[in-house]
């Protein structure tokens, strides 16, 4: 634990170290000191005299991100003592259309400064046509790398350069509980799990609630699922073929996960039914946990969910608690899957690499850190602000086996129809062969672009 | 007012008998009320906090006890940018619909009034191109705002939403000119007065009615658009419409969307404000003046 | 501040007036012009400013996609017609093309049928500034808004969804409406309605005003029931209107997306085609074959073109 006082100094010291280095780099390593930075052209309109010691830059930093509500909120407090440090105002616009904004963007040239990504897949294509600049020499390379999980920074890389960097990060496949509900005890395996819902299940509490509806995006929770039962069916070479394209989704080790899902949202293990799951908002979907009688036990949901707990079930802190999905195949052990919020920069302006050099730090993660409702890939992040989210940290950390959302690190076309595939398997589980083979076409095509 | 109520009187004194009087209202009651029931949902909701928007349907809220809040607006009104976005939303507006206005009645009375070869082609071709969707033009106009250099101003949204709204704008008027009695032309014709006259003191001013419910739409149009005025204004948070802040209020992943209840009516007040400014140009009697005068 | 509010005060103004300044400037210059040309000439001139704006932001763009479509997703490599062979080899693509017929036939028979209904009735009554202002109502409120509101409306729930509470009243079991194909789409078309009926509502009705009180009132005196002169008189004048606002909302019908984007982005079988073109074009970067999608909504809308040039050649006939 330290002071608050002594945060904001390495605060401060990490800004300037981030600030020199980017003097030097942008530079390229000659001997001028400061003014250098500003020479490069500007896209943020006036750029300020900068003063001696590398503080000052001055200008504004466009960017465009899908953080809304309480996020956009939490990264403006993020990059608040930039703005003060640096003098660069940062301009940051938020939508849900970011996808339309960036696709016409880069297909006519005129892109925010740095920008939120939609995605790992269409993270690669803005690289590979030259949009996305490197950050090789933007960032502090060598502490990035020392700092943040390797998993994320390999992510972030294309053709061997950086070009995308994570702000937060969330853990996914935990499986959230009510204490006052469930009393069981942390299940040793998935089998046991089972076991422990048939204990404590009875009537109108039924093992599982599932909500699978999230507006344009429907259907993702169920995918988070599969990937988590592949992981632990299958293991992580199976998970990366899959991802990549080459396993089919009609093997047996892909059915299989869609079979042990298809347990879960069945009428008798879900509260509701299959049409309840269908209908209802994933930010909902956990509701029942908390109300009398209890509708279900248990809730797969990644680690952001909480917030959904306190705002719409009417959850306090306490109510909710979770354990990590269970090992399911004993030869394939402590796997965990995560997601996270990559950043890019489109316009090679000093504002935009000193904005980028300060985002990767540990000490512009720590403000949205704690803040509450984000997790952080940097390692010298510690600061969460309660056990639930230092635990689920631990697991980002810890895990053995970490891997990427897969249906995030798909071509968009296979995660669209990854998403509305769940959503056909949940009305009529019957149908699965004739998803899969449709599955296995939209794979044939999907990734040969 | 005058005109409509002797018409309303002289229909009641003739339409027969007072079982179709009770039919008419009832009709017009029940649809009145399907119509409102969604969108007094989102108003009760709009004053719940939103753990009982999740939990329980609007109507409970109607009986006791009675737990409303001004939470939602207070936190929809208490974000930040969002009078900037109003004052944008004008901005943008306003010259968007009168530059629609504009342009377009000068083309509608050409095709009205006007006799030329392939008139009847070219015009369908006008509205034929109301069929363009929007998605597909960004790019392109993008480009060529890029290199005119107005790419993330005003000037670009208003342009692009002038040149989005002009085929519907010139069907529609041209359709109303088009149905002005010719008599009315002629006679104008005979005392000498040129196209130009007959635009400006015959055409326009027998037009008010369509050109109030065109100004309507326009204005509704642009005033909810959203992604015209992302993808041309792009990332300048001082330039974006309310729209723009509003749907932001929501969280990446849809979290805070009762907010959104309380946002749809603080956006949609001014529009309902024009519409009933306007409406006392929808009554009879505008038309008929000058036409026999 | 000041300097953008000068700005919009330039465009308030100066657009109009810039554009009365042109007109007479060019009918000054006709009346120098030789009698023969003058006639021929004008018409051109009078319709410049918006046949300029139209090949900037319409036909240009146009253009450009049918261009596109030829090509592959990044528009770098000509394709031939393959992108349409994706469209009609896809089931996806044809459902989607199947939902639209869908969309055309009820959203416009809802709407205009609705709204030309509503308007008549409207005249009838004393209240009808306030009747009209409650069926106006859902088209000043956005898309976002709307899905809000029809969430609250089909809800699975019967404890917070209206219609399954309504239902359930009745002792029926909750419904799924936005998951129970084919129905769903007739839902989602229904929230169409909603939401243009006011628009139908408000230029029929402007019509309606525009036809003379007189030539109604004779038609009575002499006997005519309310019926007759509904078929008689009112609906033949009123034609040329219902025409504009039936073709636009065939096109409206066409280009559905919004509804669909936010309710259901196209599952349980409600795709349509310009939800289809949004995701091609900026989820899947397939700029072809979102192209493709357009060019075949330029041409679904021929054929209604062709009715209208039909419709406006005997309407100049008559006149």
């Amino acid at each position: 634990m330290e002071s608050p006082f002594m945060k904001r100094r390495r605060l401060v010291a990490g800004l300037v170290v981030s600030m020199l280095v980017v003097g030097a780099c942008s530079d390229g390593g000659a001997a001028t000191s400061a003014p250098a930075v500003s020479a490069a052209p500007t896209t943020g309109g006036e750029s300020a005299a900068p003063t001696e010691g590398g503080g000052e830059i001055g200008g504004s930093v466009s960017v465009i991100g899908t953080w809304g509500g309480a996020e956009q909120d939490a990264f403006l407090a993020m990059v608040a003592p930039f703005e003060a440090e640096t003098g660069i105002k940062v301009e940051y616009t938020g939508t849900r259309d970011l996808n339309a904004v960036l696709t016409t963007g880069v297909a006519s040239g005129i892109l925010p400064d740095l920008a939120g990504l939609p995605g790992p897949g269409q993270m690669r294509e803005f690289a590979t046509r030259g949009a996305l600049k490197p950050l090789d020499d933007v960032l502090d390379i060598e502490a990035y790398k020392s700092e943040t999980s390797p998993g994320f920074v390999e992510l972030g890389t294309v053709d061997g350069q950086v070009v995308g960097v994570f702000i937060k990060a969330a853990v996914k496949g935990l499986i959230w509980y009510n204490p006052n509900v469930y009393t069981g005890g942390v299940p040793t395996s998935w089998d046991d799990l089972w076991s422990k819902a048939g204990a404590a299940a009875s009537g109108d509490t039924k093992p599982w609630c599932v909500g699978l509806e999230s507006g344009a995006a429907s259907g993702w929770p169920g995918t988070d699922w599969i990937e988590d039962l592949v992981i632990r069916q299958s293991g992580p070479d199976v998970y990366d073929a899959w991802v990549a394209g080459a396993q089919k989704w009609s093997s047996p080790e892909i059915k299989a996960a869609f079979e042990a899902f298809g347990e879960v949202v069945s009428q008798a293990n879900t509260h509701g039914g299959p049409n309840y799951v269908l209908n209802t908002g994933f930010g909902s979907g956990a509701n029942p946990m908390f109300a009398d009688p209890p509708g279900c036990l248990f809730h797969h949901q990644a680690s952001f969910i909480t917030s959904f707990f306190q705002d719409e079930g009417g959850a306090a802190e306490g109510d909710y608690d979770f354990f990590p999905m269970p090992d399911i195949n004993p030869s394939f052990t402590g796997a965990a899957t995560g997601a996270g919020d990559l950043f890019g920069m489109f316009n090679d302006t000093p504002q935009a690499r000193a904005l980028m050099a300060y985002l990767v730090t540990a000490d512009a993660q720590a403000i949205w850190v704690g803040i509450g409702g984000a997790l952080s890939g940097n390692k010298n992040v510690t600061n969460y602000p309660d056990d639930v989210s230092a635990r689920s940290a631990e697991i980002l950390a810890n895990a053995t086996v970490f891997r990427f959302d897969g249906s995030d690190l798909m071509p968009e076309a296979m995660n669209a129809a990854f998403w509305s595939a769940m959503l056909e398997f949940t009305q009529d589980p019957s149908k699965l062969d004739a998803i899969l083979a449709n599955l296995d076409s939209v794979q044939a095509s999907a990734y040969a672009q | 007012m005058t005109a409509q109520s002797i018409a309303a009187s002289a229909t009641s004194r003739r339409s027969g008998p007072r079982v179709g009087r009770i039919l008419l209202h009832l009709s017009l009651l029940i649809i009145a009320v399907v119509w409102l029931v969604p969108a007094v949902g989102l108003f009760v909701n709009s004053f719940r906090p939103s753990a009982d928007i999740a939990s329980s349907g609007w109507w409970t809220a109607l009986a006791p006890p009675y737990e409303f809040t001004f939470q939602n607006y207070a936190d929809v009104l208490g974000r930040q940018g969002l009078d900037r976005g109003f004052i944008n939303s004008l901005f943008i507006t306003i010259p968007a619909t009168i530059m629609v206005l504009a342009v377009a009645s000068f083309a509608a009375y050409a095709f009205a009034w006007m006799d030329f070869r392939g008139k009847n082609v070219l015009f369908v071709i006008v509205v034929g191109l109301l069929v363009v969707p929007l998605q597909v033009s960004l790019i392109p106009i993008l480009r060529l705002f890029a290199e005119a250099g107005i790419a993330g101003t005003f000037l670009a949204v208003w342009l692009a939403h002038t040149g989005f709204g002009l085929p519907f704008a010139v069907f529609l008027l041209r359709n109303y000119m088009g149905g002005l009695p010719r008599e009315v032309f002629e006679s104008a014709a005979i005392d000498g007065a040129g196209p130009a006259t007959s635009f400006f003191r015959l055409a326009l001013p027998m037009s008010v009615p369509v050109l109030a419910s065109l100004a309507i739409f326009q204005f509704l149009w642009v005033w909810n658009d959203l992604l015209v005025a992302l993808v041309f204004i792009g990332a300048r948070p001082e330039n974006q419409p309310l729209t723009v802040v509003v749907a932001n209020l929501v969280n990446s992943q849809g979290g805070q969307w009762h907010l959104l209840t309380a946002a749809a009516f603080i956006v949609m007040a001014l529009p309902l404000v024009v519409f009933f400014a306007l409406q006392r140009y929808f009554v009879r009697g505008i038309t008929g003046g000058a036409v026999k005068g | 501040m000041d300097e953008r509010l000068l700005t919009a005060a330039i465009v308030i103004v100066g657009v109009p007036a810039a554009l009365v300044g042109y007109v007479l400037l060019i009918e000054t210059i006709l009346r120098f012009v030789p009698g023969r040309v003058a006639p021929r000439l004008r018409p051109v001139l009078w319709l410049l400013p918006a046949l300029t704006f139209l090949s900037v932001f319409l036909v240009y763009p146009t253009i450009d996609t049918v261009r596109r479509s030829l090509m592959d997703g990044f528009s770098e490599n000509f394709v031939g017609l393959a992108n349409y062979e994706y469209f009609f080899g896809s089931g996806e693509t044809l459902g989607a093309l199947a939902n639209n017929v869908l969309w055309i036939v009820f959203l416009t028979g809802g709407a205009v049928g609705l709204g030309l209904l509503i308007a008549i009735l409207v005249d009838r009554v004393r209240y009808e500034p306030w009747v009209k202002a409650v069926i106006f109502l859902p088209m000043a409120i956005s898309f976002v808004a709307a899905g809000v509101i029809w969430r609250f409306m089909y809800d699975f729930r019967p404890e917070s969804g209206t219609l399954n509470a309504i239902v359930g009243t009745f002792g029926v079991e909750p419904v799924g409406w936005l998951n129970t194909w084919p129905w769903n789409t007739l839902f989602l078309i229904f929230v169409g309605v909603w939401m243009q009926v006011g628009f139908a509502m408000v230029i029929l009705s402007a019509g309606l005003k525009g036809i003379s009180t007189e030539l109604l009132e004779a038609a009575r005196v002499d006997g005519a029931n309310e019926l007759q002169v509904f078929r008689g008189i009112t609906f033949p004048l009123l034609l040329p209107t219902i025409a504009v606002i039936s073709t636009t909302v065939i096109i409206i019908a066409l280009k559905a997306f919004d509804i669909v984007y936010v309710m259901t982005n196209g599952n349980f079988g409600t795709e349509v085609l310009a939800n289809r073109m949004y995701k091609e074009l900026f989820n899947f970067s397939q700029f072809g074959r979102g192209s493709a999608v357009a060019v075949i909504l330029f041409v679904a809308i021929v054929p209604v073109m062709l009715f209208n040039i039909k419709r406006f050649r005997e309407q100049e006939a008559i006149r």
